[in-house]
């Protein structure tokens, strides 16, 4: 017979303001097993925990159940008690009585009081029949891949690589950098992006452990935490990256002028180039759709003019195969696209309403204006400029119910621009709320509103084209009535969503997608870069709309989680996995599709019984380093030959009895 | 092609126009229009504004009225037009209001009957019957089109047009061969109804829309409803008078000038009959 002792927590007021943990305490102890119990008022603290590990010695205890908090915030705190009493940590077991029963009943104690009763039962029924796991180990591959080359990536890879591990890093655009060198100053300090930025392109390119592929994507990911296999394919570029020097010549002669897409299609790029003069690699590759050789059959002006005889209109892709350990996703965002929802602000047909990219691009010294704000129709400098806030955002009848978290700041920091660039200008600012929570960051929009900036509380509901100028109407609110502003320009403030591609990243790492298009971290607050699939983190933007400080910081915070997994030898495992009974498996295959891990395999046994020639059979197999135990092939297997360990059939048996009968 | 024709109290009264010039453009289009016999008002602003049942009712009964001629009904007049499908909406998806209105008006509701706009009936002939019936291009007609707040708003009642930029009637009178402009004030409000209880409300929104459209360079507004083109046609000289402006714009309906594209006699399509003389209008199309 087992030795349960029962360990119940006040949580504070949490749970001790709702029930009488006393009281449940003492009906605990009539619990078939159970030959101890107490209560504490924070069971997790230190002088808990040794309470716990004393009882385990005093009383002979083989099993453990802590009735306290959710165990996604402290079952693996007690398993460590556990551990230092010496007992098998899988001997234990919580029951919630705080986020399950007194948070949602603290209006009505007495039924709470029952319910917390229940709830001990149920987690007593299934000590009972508790088994010691052992976590089993796996080789690690010490490589990382980072998937996307914008500023999260870049940081992840110079982290992990500074720490002395090979990476692999991925881009699908011809040069990293992602929109973080597409800015000009960036808020509150207004360094300049490209200053920033471009020496950690650099230092990508350059750092001895990193492996860049740009123009490259991620197709297909197989295998575990530890032990991925990464299939990548390299676009054709046309161009011998091996041979070109980037000279520049095959883009100065190229016929060719397409719609320049790093500059928002403000400008012009030739067909053969490079998106930027400090692009990394520096070297450029043909755009085929719009190559006149590959669209008439005619020109090879490049061919002729490359005396390095790098272009090659005959290279095919490439597929390339890379081991690594772990994964950090760190794809990024684009910007929502208004022109398709917002009627009332012309559907994009006004040149002169653009987004604060475009801004961005017309401010920068590098961009198609020198940097000068010149608006598009007509390139003359705008003297009226109105930014309209929370486009897309804030606005789940149109776009997204967030909030992208960088609009208010970047709006500020055009609107110093506008101030200080144009002598005269007025600059007006429609907003809902300025939210400016980071450091320096209110201090920066106030300096704004003393520049001369007008802040608007109110909404925009309609931009229209009035001869040259733009008319935006909108309400003020703290007015509380309608204004009317005629504008030379309208920079609209255009929501952050996930980068084009996502759901396919997502699925290849098999990791979830939240409601609103973003990569689902493990935990909000206590794994914020790790995901629910070991070995894959995230990193950046991919994750929810972040500013670029935030954004470092998290891919710092990725870094230093892969390096820790990567400085191991060897990685233990979940032992609360699947796990086969082949005496009784049919080898039916149910199991196999309905892995979301691709986790179970069937294999085929030679089994031999005594009497009997041997025979082959099939069976399914359970890859413990895929497997997240998440039990879907339990509920399919028809013989009951698969269970989860730590979540037996017996088990869960016994705890829907001791609740229901 | 049949329809029920339902022309409501505008057309019979201040705008015979539109009236006019819609029986004989459909007439050369061959539309055949059957006037709702009995038909009554459709409720308007006034029963929406002080009954919900009585919003529904009295478009009812002409939805009745039509289905047992057995036809689909086209509405010119666009609050005629909206108030008809919003009434169809609701009667075919609030099951108590279906009950409530089969009780005043005793008969009960099928849903055979189709509402459009007359718009809507223009457009979906085959895109070469109009094309091929026109003799007298509109090539030297700059235009803007208004189309005021409820021909295509709310859009899940009317839904045949983008609710912030419409094009139905620009590409319409494209076919015709008039040049249209874009302009920003396609959908704004008239002042409607405001014009008889508070003047001076739609006395200034009207300004506005002239003001615009005159920027724009159109030499006429084209409109496909009665009270739009009322307070923008008659309400001229009043603007005129309290803004010191001196606009002198024809507001059209589209009926008319699809009439002129097809030849038919002006007179026959009541260009006589406005407030703003449209000469200069027809002195560029001949």
């Amino acid at each position: 017979m087992p030795r349960i002792g029962v360990f119940v927590c006040w949580c504070g007021s949490n749970i001790g303001g709702v029930i009488d943990c006393p009281k449940l305490a003492t009906d605990a102890v009539n619990l078939p097993g159970v030959v101890y119990s107490t209560e504490y008022k924070y069971m997790c603290s230190e002088p808990g925990q040794n309470s716990i590990i004393q009882a385990i010695r005093d009383h002979r205890l083989d099993r453990v159940v802590v009735a306290s908090c959710s165990p996604r915030l402290h079952e693996e705190t007690f398993r460590k008690t556990l551990a230092r009493a010496g007992l098998n940590p899988y001997l234990l077991e919580m029951a919630n009585i705080r986020e399950h029963c007194t948070w949602v009943h603290n209006k009505e104690p007495e039924k709470a009081q029952a319910k917390s009763l229940a709830l001990v039962s149920r987690a007593v029924a299934k000590a009972n029949l508790l088994e010691p796991l052992f976590p089993s180990s796996i080789p690690m591959t010490k490589r990382c891949l980072v998937i996307g080359g914008g500023i999260a990536g870049i940081q992840t890879a110079l982290d992990v690589a500074d720490a002395g591990h090979e990476v692999i890093l991925v881009e699908r655009e011809p040069t990293i950098g992602g929109n973080m060198v597409k800015l000009d100053k960036t808020f509150p300090t207004l360094d300049c992006s490209a200053c920033i930025s471009t020496p950690k392109m650099v230092a990508v390119s350059t750092h001895p452990n990193i492996t860049l592929y740009t123009y490259s994507e991620v197709a297909g990911v197989d295998g575990y935490i530890g032990n991925f296999e990464v299939t990548i394919r390299c676009k054709v570029s046309y161009v011998d990256h091996t041979k070109c020097t980037g000279c520049g010549d095959c883009q100065a002669k190229c016929p060719t002028k397409v719609s320049n897409e790093f500059n928002l299609g403000l400008d012009t790029r030739k067909a053969i180039y490079i998106p930027f003069p400090q692009a990394v690699p520096n070297k450029p590759v043909i755009d085929a759709a719009n190559c006149r050789y590959f669209t008439t059959g005619k020109c090879k002006i490049c061919q002729k003019i490359c005396a390095a005889g790098a272009i090659d209109y005959e290279q095919q892709e490439t597929i390339i195969t890379e081991k690594v350990g772990a994964i950090v996703v760190a794809t990024g965002y684009q910007l929502f696209d208004w022109a398709a929802a917002y009627g009332e602000y012309g559907y994009g047909r006004f040149p002169d309403v653009v987004t604060g990219m475009h801004f961005e691009r017309l401010v920068n010294a590098a961009g198609p204006t020198g940097g000068k704000i010149l608006r598009p129709s007509d390139q003359t400098e705008p003297k009226t400029v109105v930014f309209v806030k929370c486009v897309g955002s804030r606005d789940p009848a149109k776009g997204k119910e967030y909030c992208s978290r960088a609009c208010c700041m970047y709006t500020a920091k055009h609107a110093h621009q506008v101030l200080e660039k144009v002598p005269g200008a007025k600059v007006y600012i429609f907003y809902i709320d300025v939210r400016t929570p980071g450091k320096a960051y209110e201090e920066f929009y106030q300096r704004t509103i003393s520049d001369g900036a007008v802040y608007v509380r109110g909404r925009v509901s309609k931009i229209y084209q009035l001869g040259d100028k733009l008319v935006v109407r909108g309400s003020d609110t703290l007015l509380g009535r309608p204004v009317e502003v005629e504008a030379d320009m309208v920079v609209l403030a255009s929501a952050m969503v996930s980068s084009g591609g996502i759901e396919d990243v997502a699925r290849m790492v098999s990791v979830q997608v939240d409601k609103d298009g973003w990569l689902q971290e493990a935990h909000p607050k206590l794994r914020p870069v790790e995901t629910h699939t070991g070995g894959v983190f995230l990193a950046g933007t991919c994750q929810g709309p972040k500013d670029i400080p935030d954004t470092v910081a998290q891919a710092s915070a990725a870094a230093s989680k892969v390096s820790g997994l990567l400085f191991r030898e060897e990685l233990a495992t979940d032992p609360m996995i699947s796990t086969v009974n082949q005496a009784i498996c049919t080898g039916c295959g149910l199991c196999v599709p309905v892995c979301p891990y691709q986790a179970v395999e069937l294999k085929t046994i030679t089994e031999r019984i005594p009497g009997h020639a041997p025979r082959e059979r099939t069976v399914a197999s359970v890859n413990s380093g895929l497997c997240q135990g998440c039990g879907a092939c339990n509920v399919a297997c028809r013989p009951g030959a698969i269970q989860v360990k730590g979540f037996s059939n017996d088990e869960l048996v016994a705890e829907v009895d001791a609740i229901c009968l | 092609m049949r329809y029920a024709y339902y022309p409501g109290c505008s057309l019979h009264a201040t705008a015979r126009e539109y009236d006019q010039s819609t029986r004989e453009v459909c007439g050369a289009l061959g539309i055949e229009l059957v006037e709702i016999p009995d038909w009554g008002c459709c409720g308007a602003t006034s029963a929406h504004s002080t009954s919900h049942l009585l919003s529904v009712a009295l478009p009812a009964r002409n939805l009745a009225l039509a289905g047992s001629m057995g036809l689909d009904i086209t509405v010119p007049c666009a609050a005629c037009y909206q108030r008809l499908r919003y009434a169809q909406i609701e009667l075919e998806q609030n099951e108590a209001v279906r009950e409530k209105v089969a009780r005043v008006t005793g008969t009960a509701y099928d849903s055979k009957v189709d509402v459009k706009s007359l718009l809507e009936v223009v457009v979906g002939l085959a895109p070469e019957t109009l094309k091929s019936k026109i003799v007298r291009p509109l090539d030297a007609l700059k235009a803007v089109c208004y189309y005021g707040c409820l021909l295509v708003r709310p859009p899940r009642v009317t839904g045949f047009d983008d609710p912030e930029d419409p094009q139905i009637m620009d590409n319409l009178l494209r076919t015709c061969g008039a040049g249209v402009l874009d302009w920003g004030y396609k959908t704004e409000c008239c002042g409607a109804s405001m014009g008889i209880s508070n003047e001076e409300v739609t006395l200034k929104l009207v300004r506005d829309i002239l003001r615009v459209a005159e920027k724009a360079g159109a030499d006429c507004l084209v409109t496909a409803c009665p009270l739009c083109q009322n307070n923008l046609d008659s309400r001229q000289t009043h603007v005129n008078r309290a803004f010191g402006a001196s606009f002198e714009i024809p507001v059209l309906y589209f009926t008319q000038l699809i009439g002129l594209a097809l030849g038919i006699e002006p007179g026959r399509l009541g260009f006589n009959s406005h407030f703003v003389p449209t000469d200069k209008i027809l002195k560029l199309i001949t």
